[in-house]
This record gives structure tokens, C-alpha cells and sequence, in this order.
């Protein structure tokens, strides 16, 4: 049933473009010059990367005394790491579980509530309905590092400064989950099956979650993935609420490792870069992984028709 | 984009509640409370760690701590009316800022968008192999958080560390000098763009592939090339996303603070004013000023806003978004 239902438009139409458009000659030069122009733009994108990998494996003075894209004789990727997730008693790995739960916790939740909001502000008539979405809407245009500031001085006010939650509760709302999540359930969820539902006895809540909630899951995947991605880059925020190391997420621990790196502490380069290669393996793996998911919501609402 | 999507929602959400008759009065409030349930806890976050922020900014703004002639004992918090703002537009940290951010989205945002708009183009023609690969490649930096992006350039620019810094050496070219005063505000566009044009060709990509079929045949019977139909017919349909990615490039760009801090540390070039949001976070933090901070903060937001809303009407009246 969801899937006759659920709109997601991307991958019917991709489907009848491809078939229906002619492959052309196999050499032609336009080709030869498209695939030029990004192969070109490949290297730059991946070349970091492949940086990243090569200095991981290096030695502090390795890192230093030998050519930055090729592999040094001496092999320190183990070390690096052993060295990374033991210095400071295993502070590494407490930052990473921090973020993992700021970005997990905060994005499962904050979705959640974006359902509700934009399911309510799609199917229901009620007075405030368009002031709400207007201050919705005006809210994803405030930059929330202007917020931050504030936000500080009043967590502090009520002793809620460095700690989980300073990071973890302004993390939950995203205005921009809810403009979304109403655009897919006015698109996605019939009026006519609510109306069943509600015949047939269900009540409201129970109609939202177990028939508007399954249909608008194509939704709610991009929604989760945006925030995830959202929390875990997170920078500002943290830095501003948390002074306890403890607490920090990984980036703000790298970036307070990467101030100290001078003079005797310069065997932090390694740890650093080591770090920051553990730090994106997670979210490489997601978006390889969920890269369908993303399509299939990016696009709501950004066609004209 | 947000006019249309409002018009659209009207049309496609009927009342459901009133069509049908009323079983009992009890019945019919509850269903009246209901959307205002399902909006509560959004609701009451949003106003918690956005609305009530605002608000509290605003107000922190019209005060300012002062202490006595000799500087000696506690300082006092006084009222300040909109004394804070005067000094705000006077004060040439901020204009400065202000005026290399500017500066910087002039060029690095259509730069960027540029891109984006090509990557996206490409891998919806028929003139590309590898479609997939391509996509990941480059979406793939908007994996990595800004600010470690920022650390892994910062070494790529690093002339004790970078490969790129050697290997011109080498080749006998001189060293380039990516962290200097001229250089290092586009060293910082750099990385922006590394990591946010994927992503950006990711939506318009989106946007494309949601263009229906049946819209190219009738181009196509007409004998259109390839880059005609990009230019008259994907360009203006994809434009809704095209303001969407712009506008949040310019709200990006107004807030730039990871880059510059990062590469603070490296850089001799990089001040404490060196982007407004960055001045901001160094009168709070540094100088314990919260009151002329809030006042950055609160113009800030307004810059922003007159950028993004202006940038939206424009282009509303230019492409019909």
C-alpha cells in the first residue's frame, strides 16, 4: 500500500527519461571533454582524502619529512590509532560516543517532532495555522550561530551550561524537518485515508502513527539523515555551551587538540589526523549507504509546476 | 519558492473536520485541540531555543556593563537604550567584517553554484559514464564536518606540511603562499566550496530528476541540442532549487566562523574581527562584553535577513520562482 501511495517522484521519472533518451556514439567529443572536466574535478575532491589516508599512516616526523601524497617506508597506521584512542585515558572515544548520542538523540527525537508539526500543519485547518508556518519558515533563515549567544547567557541563567543538554536540546528543533515533513504529508498522505482510518474507529494519534507516519517514511529518512549530519558537523554550538572536555563532541575535541599542537606537543598532528579519518568513516559509510534515501527527498518541493 | 509551497498546501489540505457532522460537542473540541497537540512539543522547543533567544538577544542589547572612573570594583549593568546599535554602525571591526564576507559570497557563492549547476546538468545528460561514481566523489566531502575539513586544508596549506606547497617547490615554481593577508580569505572560499558543491548538486540533481519525462520529448521532436534544453527548459525549472541552495549559501556565508578559526591558527592574517560572527564570538567570549555581542548578534541577523529575503524577491520577480 505505501508503496503505491508514497510519492516519491524521483524514481519513477528517472526511470522513463533514461529509457527513452538515445545513448549516443561512444567518442563523440563532447563526451570526451564532459568526462575531461570532472575526472578533473574528481581529483579534487578525493585528493584530501587520499591525504588524509596517506598521513594516517605516518609517523610524526614522517609526517613531516616526506612527500605529502605517497606512502612513508614505515607503516604507523596501528600505532596512530592505538596511540588515538588511548591518549588522555581514552578521551577520543568518549567524544565520539558524545557525538553520537548528541546526533542520534537529538535527530530521532527532533524528527519526531517535525513529523508531528508539519503532519498537523498539512491536515488540519485551524486557527494560527499560517502564522505557525510563516514563523517556521522565517526561522530557517535565522542563522543559528546568532542564536547561540543567547542561548548561552540563558542556559546559564538556569545552570544548564556545560552540559548534555545545552547541546543536546537546541539540537532537537528543526524548523527546516518541519517545512519538509508539511510539504511530503500535503503530498503524500490522502486525506481519504485518514478519513478511512478515522471511520473505522482509530483516533487521531493512532491514525498519524500508524498510517500518515508509514507513508511519509521516505520523508522522515531524509529529514533524520539532514539533522544527523547537521548535529554531528556541529561546531559552534558546542563550542559555545560545553568547557568540560568531557563532554565535547569530536569536533570541538579535535579543534582543541589542533590549538595545542604547537612546540613538545607536536606528536598531536598524528593524533589529529588519525582522528579525523576515524571521525568520517561513520558518515562516509551512512551517505554510501542511504545515498538512495537522499535522492528520493532532496527534491520535494524544489520543482516548479 | 515559500509563496508556492503555501498556495500548493492550501489547495491540497481540505478541511477534514468539517465536512463531516458532529457527533457531540466533547467530540468535536477534542478534534479541534488536536493539531494544536500535535504541534505542542515542536511547539514549545521552538519557543524555548528559538523564539525566546531572539527575544532575550534583543533585550541584552539595550544594556551595557560599565565600571567607575578608576576601573576598580564590580561593574554595573546599565541601560543602554539603543546606545550598543550607534556604536555597531560605528565601529569599522564590523564594517570590515561585514564588507570581506561580502566580499567573499560575491565570489565564492555563484563560483559554487556555478559548479553545483554544471555537476548536476552533466550527470543528468546523456554525454556522462560513471553517473554514480561521479555523484558520490563529490558529494562525498559534505561527510566530513566543517570544522575538520578545515583542519585537513589547513595542512594541505601548511607550508611545514603541504604536499601542494612542496610539490610546487620542487618543481622549481617558488612556494605559494596560501595563508597570507591577499590570499587566505580565498583559501577559506576553498574549503567552503570543497565541501558544500556536492551537496548543493545533489538538490539541484533532485530537482532535475523530478522534471517529468514527457517534457523533453516534445524538445527533443523539435531537434533541440542538449545544451539548449539545459539552458531553456532544465535552468528555469530547476530554479526553485537554485534559490533554495542560494539562499542558504548567502545565510552560510554571512555566518562564516569554522574556516577563519581554524586557520586562525596557522595564519598570522586572520584577526578577531576578521568575519562579523567571528568578532561577535570574540567580544562575548574574549572581552566578556555580552551586551555589545548581543548587539553584533542581533545585527547580524538582520544583515542576513535582508540578503536572504532580498535575494529571494529578486529572484521571485526575475525567474517567476
Amino acid at each position: 500500500m505505501s508503496q503505491q501511495t508514497a510519492t516519491v517522484p524521483v524514481a519513477t521519472t528517472r526511470e522513463a527519461v533514461t529509457t527513452r533518451q538515445r545513448r549516443p556514439s561512444p567518442f563523440s567529443l563532447e563526451q570526451v571533454g564532459a568526462m575531461t572536466f570532472l575526472l578533473v574535478f574528481v581529483i579534487y575532491f578525493l585528493v584530501p582524502f587520499f591525504w588524509l589516508i596517506v598521513s594516517s599512516t605516518k609517523n610524526a616526523g614522517d609526517l613531516f619529512g616526506t612527500f605529502g601524497l605517497w606512502f612513508s617506508p614505515n607503516f604507523n597506521l596501528w600505532s596512530n590509532l592505538q596511540q588515538l584512542f588511548t591518549y588522555n585515558s581514552g578521551i577520543y572515544v568518549r567524544w565520539l560516543l558524545n557525538t553520537l548520542i548528541y546526533a542520534g538523540v537529538g535527530a530521532l527525537l527532533g524528527t519526531l517532532l517535525a513529523a508531528m508539526a508539519g503532519y498537523a500543519l498539512a491536515k488540519y485547518v485551524f486557527r494560527g495555522r499560517d502564522l505557525i508556518f510563516s514563523a517556521v519558515l522565517g526561522a530557517i533563515l535565522v542563522p543559528s550561530t546568532a542564536l547561540a549567544l543567547p542561548l548561552y547567557l540563558l542556559m546559564s541563567k538556569v545552570g544548564l551550561t556545560n552540559t548534555y543538554w545545552a547541546v543536546l536540546l537546541p539540537s532537537i528543533v528543526s524548523p527546516f524537518g518541519v517545512y519538509l515533513s508539511r510539504i511530503y504529508a500535503g503530498a503524500s498522505v490522502p486525506d481519504e485515508l485518514l478519513e478511512a482510518a478515522r471511520i473505522d474507529g482509530a483516533g487521531e494519534f493512532r491514525t498519524f502513527a500508524t498510517v500518515a507516519m508509514r507513508l511519509m517514511v521516505p520523508a522522515l529518512v531524509t529529514i533524520l539523515l539532514f539533522q544527523f549530519v547537521a548535529i554531528w558537523n556541529n561546531y559552534f554550538l558546542p563550542l559555545v555551551m560545553l568547557s568540560d572536555q568531557k563532554l565535547f563532541p569530536i569536533t570541538v575535541g579535535l579543534q582543541t587538540w589542533n590549538v595545542t599542537t604547537g612546540g613538545a606537543n607536536k606528536f598531536l598532528y598524528t593524533l589529529i589526523i588519525a582522528g579525523a579519518l576515524v571521525s568520517s568513516i561513520p558518515l562516509l559509510f551512512g551517505c554510501i549507504i542511504l545515498q538512495r534515501f537522499w535522492r528520493g527527498g532532496l527534491g520535494a518541493g524544489s520543482v516548479k509546476g | 519558492m515559500a509563496l508556492e509551497t503555501t498556495s500548493q498546501a492550501k489547495t491540497t489540505s481540505r478541511v477534514l473536520g468539517s465536512e463531516r457532522p458532529k457527533p457531540s460537542s466533547s467530540f468535536s473540541l477534542r478534534r479541534r485541540l488536536t493539531p494544536y497537540l500535535f504541534i505542542l512539543p515542536f511547539g514549545v522547543l521552538f519557543l524555548l531555543f528559538f523564539i525566546v533567544p531572539i527575544i532575550y538577544a534583543v533585550y541584552q542589547s539595550l544594556f551595557r556593563s560599565e565600571r567607575n572612573g578608576l576601573g576598580l570594583g564590580a561593574a554595573s549593568v546599565n541601560f543602554n537604550g539603543l546606545g550598543n546599535y550607534v556604536d555597531v554602525f560605528h565601529d569599522p571591526n564590523f564594517y570590515s567584517g561585514v564588507g570581506r564576507v561580502l566580499l567573499y559570497g560575491i565570489v565564492q557563492v555563484p563560483v559554487m553554484l556555478g559548479l553545483s549547476l554544471l555537476f548536476a546538468l552533466l550527470l543528468d545528460s546523456t554525454v556522462v559514464r560513471f553517473k554514480a561514481f561521479f555523484r558520490l566523489a563529490f558529494f562525498v566531502p559534505y561527510a566530513i564536518p566543517g570544522i575538520i575539513a578545515a583542519l585537513l586544508w589547513g595542512y594541505l596549506y601548511d607550508p611545514s606540511l603541504s604536499p601542494i606547497v612542496k610539490g610546487f617547490s620542487s618543481l622549481g615554481l617558488g612556494s605559494p603562499d596560501f595563508l597570507g593577508p591577499q590570499t587566505v580569505l580565498w583559501a577559506i572560499a576553498n574549503i567552503a566550496t570543497w565541501t558544500w558543491t556536492g551537496y548543493n548538486m545533489l538538490i539541484i540533481f533532485a530537482a532535475l530528476q523530478a522534471i517529468p519525462g514527457e517534457i523533453y520529448e516534445s524538445a527533443r521532436i523539435d531537434g533541440c541540442s542538449g545544451w539548449r534544453v539545459a539552458l531553456h527548459i532544465k535552468i528555469p525549472l530547476v530554479a526553485p532549487a537554485l534559490v533554495l541552495t542560494g539562499i542558504f549559501s548567502i545565510i552560510g556565508t554571512l555566518q562564516l566562523f569554522n574556516e577563519p578559526q581554524v586557520l586562525s591558527a596557522i595564519s598570522n592574517n586572520i584577526n578577531s574581527s576578521f568575519t562579523p560572527n567571528f568578532y561577535a564570538y570574540y567580544t562575548a567570549f574574549g572581552n566578556n562584553n555580552y551586551y555589545y555581542a548581543a548587539a553584533l548578534s542581533v545585527v547580524l541577523a538582520l544583515v542576513t535577513f535582508v540578503f536572504s529575503f532580498g535575494f529571494l524577491r529578486v529572484t521571485q520577480r526575475q525567474a517567476g520562482v
